[in-house]
């Protein structure tokens, strides 16, 4: 994506996190020969920042590229075009020493409370592992994972040699975020983390999520397709779709005034309790596309009741509405009508192909 | 499954949320235990092979010696408690030394491909792509054959001889583990906490070490055990038909042979050698019964 | 679908190939010369030399392997050592007999298999359902052939009801009436192993489907129980299908010992005597072809697997 506002913003900043045009599409195959045959777009040219010490949230529908981002950030895979920085550094680990410096600083809470846990591995092994991959030895990384495991709310003397099979969902998901802070990162990205709990105990790890935050200084990247959930816990959110940025901006803002028709639709579509706010229809009508065919230009125009001619012709850049930080992606509050130029920063030779195709 | 899941619940019934934890081979024991047919099975292949260690002491006669006089004397009689074979040797003697051949026969190859499959199998899986093409498709092509038919061609081609039959079992059984080996790896490399074990930034040698061998062994290890009674029957099968141990040493497969003519005359006494490979196969196939149902992890 | 059958057909040549690799080495690393099989021992050194060259012996082995694998694309397989005859000729008889048994064995295992399998999942946790799980394991560890020789026993000498040995009567006489006679003990003693399998297997996958939440809700529905039934079967069928069609290749290969025992003139008996004989084109030539059949087995079996099953269409 070019001319966007967002990119030039992030030219001066000392952001903890930069994302600049990231782009991951996953091959197809099939056919007779097992060749490539289409590609599915699961990040399209995101860009953001995230800031020291916030939360910020990313929201939207199963399928819109959310936990490819989340892995993209972490470096679990490649991108094939754009760049990470963290701390002002790219952060695309070179060697294996880097890939290692780098995940003391930015660690990883998984979703699946269930299959994230090591089976044969008892909660003290499974966070000191971390430690003791970073070179501690035996009895420093547990007394380490004692004191991460206190903080979480989970008795070590209690719960330190019992198995994953014995601990509840909540229990679990307390032992993840405790195996993420074990190495004190400075960045914790989180993948859906309570999406697989009720709802007595989401509210639980969530108030521990923010006294973590609070005490121990970390930054997050909360992914979550709850709206309530971000609502409640993030400063600033980012609303996705089919792989691309549909807006960004301060939680209370996209909050209390959606601009993007998506977002306005994702949070109209949050049942009420007040049985005076009964809708008509539903917001959101249809199924969101195929992400190996996404509809040209705008993606969401398919679905947008506010749709024009130019929302098919090419796909509208993330600008700032305002001066109050809040970006959209939408013709409905731009001018610009411009062609789409070449991207502004390199990408790498598989990127560029994969660009070049999707032309 | 339903009998463990059973199991399962009541151990949290018993202890509680305030009970002793148990590690994961603890669980194992402690639903073997409470398994009495498992058990048994466990105390019939313990007897047996305590018999065939034990052969030298226990037997009452050499297996070798036999007199054409006494030749097939029924069950029972004075000296003889199980008869005399077609030359005149104690059946119970030959039974018991016979017990050493056809449980070697049947065990150790089960070992090799134990080895050989698993490591085959779980490089395959980690490595992925090319490497597991080439592995799992040189393991099809063994696939063609039915394995009576491959052990059978093998072992014609090397000769008679149990070290033969050793190392035509061993490559007959080695297919089979690799793929399960190989389905395991794939299936175990794709949970999320091999993820979570690459984010902490671990190097590939820590990871396959700490998180992946302990998860894939167990299956790996209960398919191998159900070979085990599959083995003992092939074994003894090649033997019969003259591949395996060749006369006069007695094996339970051979002895079935020889005495096959003798049916006319004696018709018990050639019971005894099947009988005795049937119990064998049998008890291996119970106690890896038991074992898969013990072994089955809750995630 | 078509893809999928036609990437599976593609495959299946490399793998046919591979058999053929196989089974021409494996006879190429038996010990002992293929050429002392036919001439007594004290032959003159230039008659061994000449034989050699002429039956390509001198070689090397890439070259040989490539003459043997165009005449047997030509459908030669050479001639017996022991007869002196076209071994297809004898392969083709012997298969015929061996097809005879495996066809009727499969019939005796799989109805018996799918009966007991279904009733112990219908029956599950009670004393049937133990009792067919004991047959079922008994099935799977019998040695077939000691209860070949068992029911050689019972039923030939000691009630001497049916024959022991053989297809046919001595006495020349080859009725129907006969051959089924004949047949009877034979086709259950190969029928133990596929029986014992094939119990096991659809009693856990009709388990499997009946503890599906879809059953469940048949069955609130008020449905009878055979229609609860039908829907359960059809459900339950797949894997228990492949799995009788990778039984009836077993059947094939692993009829040796059975047709050893009852002297029966099969192709696993063939391959008795060619490995006494050390018939070298004999014993290839059986091989190959079983090995052949049970291939294309598979091939048939996978693809008839991924018509019924919805879930396994490709793309």
């Amino acid at each position: 994506m070019s001319g966007s506002k967002v990119v030039q913003d992030m030219e001066q900043s000392t952001s903890l996190l930069s994302v600049k045009n990231l782009r991951k599409y996953f091959p197809v195959r099939g056919g007779l020969l097992h060749t490539v045959q289409a590609y599915v777009k699961a990040v399209d040219g995101v860009s953001f920042e995230v800031q020291h010490g916030e939360i910020l949230g990313i929201v939207g529908e199963s399928g819109c590229g959310k936990s490819t981002l989340a892995r993209l950030i972490q470096c679990l895979i490649e991108p094939d075009a754009g760049e990470i920085r963290f701390a002002g550094q790219p952060a695309m680990p070179t060697s294996a020493s880097a890939f290692k410096a780098f995940c003391r600083q930015v660690q990883m809470v998984f979703q699946d409370p269930y299959s994230s846990l090591n089976p044969r591995m008892n909660i003290e092994a499974a966070v000191a592992f971390n430690a003791i991959v970073h070179g501690n030895s035996r009895t420093t990384a547990r007394n380490k994972a004692w004191e991460v495991l206190r903080k979480v709310g989970l008795r070590p003397e209690q719960f330190g040699r019992r198995y994953p099979h014995e601990l509840s969902g909540g229990q679990r998901q307390r032992v993840n975020i405790a195996r993420a802070l074990v190495l004190d990162p400075t960045l914790v990205i989180l993948d859906e983390p309570v999406s697989s709990l009720d709802k007595s105990v989401q509210a639980q790890v969530l108030n521990l999520l923010q006294t973590l935050k609070h005490d121990l200084g970390l930054t997050y990247v909360f992914i979550s397709h709850d709206l309530h959930v971000i609502e409640y816990l993030s400063d600033r959110v980012l609303v996705m779709y089919l792989g691309q940025i549909m807006e960004m901006g301060s939680t209370e803002q996209v909050s209390t005034a959606p601009l993007h028709p998506y977002t306005q639709a994702l949070f109209a579509s949050t049942p009420s309790m007040n049985p005076d706010e009964r809708l008509d229809r539903p917001p959101l009508m249809g199924d969101p596309p195929n992400p190996m065919h996404p509809p040209s230009g705008c993606r969401f125009r398919t679905r947008c009741p506010h749709a024009m001619e130019q929302c098919a012709a090419t796909s509208p850049p993330l600008l700032q509405v305002g001066s109050t930080g809040q970006y959209v992606a939408c013709y409905l509050y731009s001018d610009q009508t411009a062609p789409p130029g070449p991207p502004l920063h390199p990408l790498s030779s598989a990127g560029e192909e994969i660009y070049r195709m999707s032309q | 499954m339903a009998e463990s899941a059973i199991i399962h619940v009541t151990q949290e019934l018993l202890e509680g949320p305030a009970g002793t934890p148990m590690s994961y081979w603890q669980l194992v024991w402690w639903r073997l235990r409470r398994d009495t047919v498992t058990l048994t099975a466990a105390a019939v292949i313990l007897c047996i092979v305590l018999s065939a260690l034990l052969a030298p002491s226990l037997a009452p006669h050499k297996p070798f010696e036999g007199s054409i006089r006494k030749r097939l004397a029924p069950i029972g009689t004075a000296g003889h408690l199980l008869g005399t074979d077609e030359q005149g040797r104690d059946m119970l003697s030959r039974l018991l030394f016979g017990g050493r051949l056809s449980l070697l026969a049947g065990v150790v190859p089960v070992c090799i491909a134990l080895l050989a499959g698993s490591t085959l199998g779980i490089v395959a899986g980690f490595m992925g792509r090319g490497v597991n093409m080439l592995i799992m498709r040189s393991m099809d092509i063994f696939y063609a054959f039915p394995s009576v038919l491959l052990a059978i061609a093998i072992s014609g081609a090397l000769g008679a001889g149990v070290g033969n039959t050793i190392i035509a079992l061993s490559i007959v059984f080695t297919p089979p583990i690799t793929r399960i080996a190989e389905s395991v790896t794939t299936q175990v490399r794709g949970w999320e906490f091999m993820e979570a074990a690459r984010a902490s930034g671990a190097g590939t040698g820590a990871i396959i070490r700490h998180h992946m061998i302990a998860n894939v062994l167990a299956p790996i290890f209960v398919y191998a055990s159900t070979l085990v009674s599959v083995s003992v029957i092939l074994a003894s099968g090649l033997s019969f038909l003259g591949l395996g141990a060749s006369p006069p040493n007695p094996e339970w497969g051979l002895m079935l042979n020889t005495l096959r003519q003798s049916i006319y005359v004696n018709t018990w006494v050639p019971i005894l050698p099947g009988m005795m490979i049937f119990l064998t196969s049998m008890a291996f196939n119970l106690l890896s019964d038991g074992l898969r149902d013990a072994m089955d992890v809750r995630l | 679908m078509w893809s999928y059958i036609l990437r599976r057909l593609l495959f299946g040549i490399p793998t046919l190939l591979g058999v053929t690799i196989i089974v021409f080495t494996l006879l190429h690393l038996a010990p002992g010369d293929p050429i002392s099989s036919m001439l007594p021992a004290d032959a003159p050194l230039e008659v061994v030399l000449m034989i050699k060259q002429q039956m390509g012996f001198d070689k090397p082995l890439p070259v040989q392997y490539w003459r043997w694998l165009t005449r047997v694309a030509h459908g030669d397989l050479g001639n017996s050592l022991a007869t002196r005859r076209p071994v297809l000729n004898e392969i083709r008889a012997a298969l015929g007999n061996t097809f005879l048994l495996a066809i009727s064995a499969a019939c005796i295992g799989f109805t018996m298999g799918v009966t007991l399998g279904t009733t112990a999942a219908f029956f599950q946790g009670r004393w049937l359902d133990k009792a067919v799980s004991a047959v079922a394991i008994a099935g799977v560890s019998l040695p077939h052939y000691w209860v070949a020789i068992l029911l050689i026993i019972v039923f030939s000498v000691t009630l001497n009801w049916l024959p022991a040995m053989g297809m046919q009567e001595t006495s020349g006489g080859s009725s129907l009436w006969t051959l089924l006679r004949h047949m009877i003990l034979p086709s259950i003693a190969l029928s133990l192993i596929p029986m014992g399998v094939i119990t096991r297997m659809v009693r856990t996958s009709v388990l499997e489907v009946l503890q599906q939440d879809f059953v469940l809700t048949l069955r609130s529905k008020g449905l009878w129980a055979r229609t609860v039934t039908r829907h359960v079967m059809k459900n339950a069928a797949p894997p228990v299908l492949t799995l009788m069609g990778l039984q009836f290749g077993y059947l094939l290969g692993g009829s040796v010992l059975v047709e050893t025992v009852f002297s029966w003139p099969g192709s696993g008996f063939l391959l008795n005597l060619a490995i006494f004989q050390r018939d070298i084109p004999m014993l290839q030539g059986v091989i190959l072809v079983l090995a052949t059949f049970f291939v294309m087995l598979n091939l048939l079996v996978d693809i008839v697997h991924s018509c019924i099953d919805p879930r396994i269409r490709r793309t």
